[in-house]
């Protein structure tokens, strides 16, 4: 108790050594580096580089991205792990980062270290980011698919029916349809449009 | 010396042997344009169309040929993305084949409410096809009903 009230009053107190110029600079600078240091650590754990440096994601689901068209495609656009698990507009990117806390945790106390606790988790891993893209109306797909840049004459009709009707009046978002295309599938029972 | 001599007159027979085999095939004519000791260059690979016609049929019982890419379809324990489309429930929604009730036969005969566990794997039967031309040439047709 007695340490916390020096150091406030130490807080309030105006600087006896110290020029308010050196303060300022000083403080400046060291913001420069904390703000920077603080980005540059979140840049790096939103690479692939990261997201496998785990056992769980890289013999798991990174192995099941690669043969995917995300990953392995004639033109050569590859969609990593964070593209369509971390959103890319800062706030949101905050709050899925303390989410992602959860994750540590699962990794310190082993909750998916084998493949068959993996497994036994599939659905309810895959629900979660189901029901995220579904809240957030799949902005990490489109991030990258335009709906507005879409020709449906390009597209192949049963793609173009869906399109054009189900999405374009927002009834249906890309994550309600386009479920499993990077990992493979859960058990499926019970999933609406599955069989 | 001598066995020296029979020796070095064996290994060099055997040599132009094996020369000889890998020009000549003795007049067979084989789909293998080299010989066997050349490695044959890798066939050009042929993608999927992603989505195409039907394909008819060339035989009674043939199972139908699948019309579309099918890459990345997860048939397992878990899912079935071929009945997403094709099952009896789906089929109408997607405007696509449905199945045949054959595929609800057991191995005993038995009709069951559902795809029998032995007629699950549909790429078993049904599989994709690319356009390519037959390897050797061959004028099948096919019969009776199906034949123009």
């Amino acid at each position: 108790m007695n340490l916390i009230k020096k150091l406030w009053r130490a807080l309030r107190r105006p600087s006896v050594h110290y020029s308010l110029g050196f303060l300022t600079v000083g403080g400046f600078i060291a913001g420069i580096i904390f703000w920077g240091g603080f980005n540059t650590a979140l840049e790096y754990t939103n690479t692939e580089q990261f997201c496998t440096s785990c056992h769980e994601m890289r013999n798991n689901v990174f192995e099941e991205l690669k043969p995917t068209i995300h990953y392995t495609n004639r033109s050569g656009v590859r969609a990593s792990c964070p593209d369509c698990h971390v959103p890319h507009n800062w706030t949101d990117k905050i709050a899925r980062k303390m989410q992602a806390s959860k994750e540590v945790w699962g990794k310190l106390f082993g909750t998916i270290d084998t493949r068959e606790k993996f497994q036994a988790h599939r659905r309810e891993l895959a629900e979660n980011e189901w029901r995220r893209l579904k809240a957030n109306d799949s902005l990490e797909c489109r991030n990258c698919h335009n709906f507005d840049s879409m020709d449906f004459t390009l597209q192949a009709s049963r793609a173009a029916k869906q399109h054009s009707t189900a999405l374009a009046t927002g009834e249906k978002t890309c994550i309600d349809c386009h479920k499993g295309i990077a990992h493979e599938l859960p058990d499926m029972t019970g999933v609406k449009g599955w069989h | 010396m001598k066995k020296m001599t029979l020796l070095l007159a064996s290994v060099l027979l055997s040599a132009s042997a094996t020369v000889s085999l890998a020009e000549d095939i003795s007049g067979l004519d084989s789909l293998r344009k080299q010989g066997l000791e050349t490695q044959d260059p890798a066939a050009k690979l042929k993608n999927y169309p992603k989505d195409n016609e039907k394909v008819g049929l060339s035989y009674i019982q043939q199972p139908p040929l699948v019309p579309h890419s099918v890459r990345g379809y997860q048939v397992d324990r878990n899912v079935n993305k071929c009945l997403s489309c094709h099952s009896f429930k789906n089929y109408k929604k997607y405007d696509a084949t449905k199945i045949s009730t054959s595929h609800f036969t057991n191995r005993d005969g038995t009709v069951l409410s559902d795809v029998s566990p032995r007629r699950y794997f549909c790429m078993q039967c049904h599989v994709p096809q690319v356009k390519a031309q037959p390897l050797v040439e061959n004028d099948f047709k096919p019969s009776g009903a199906l034949s123009d």
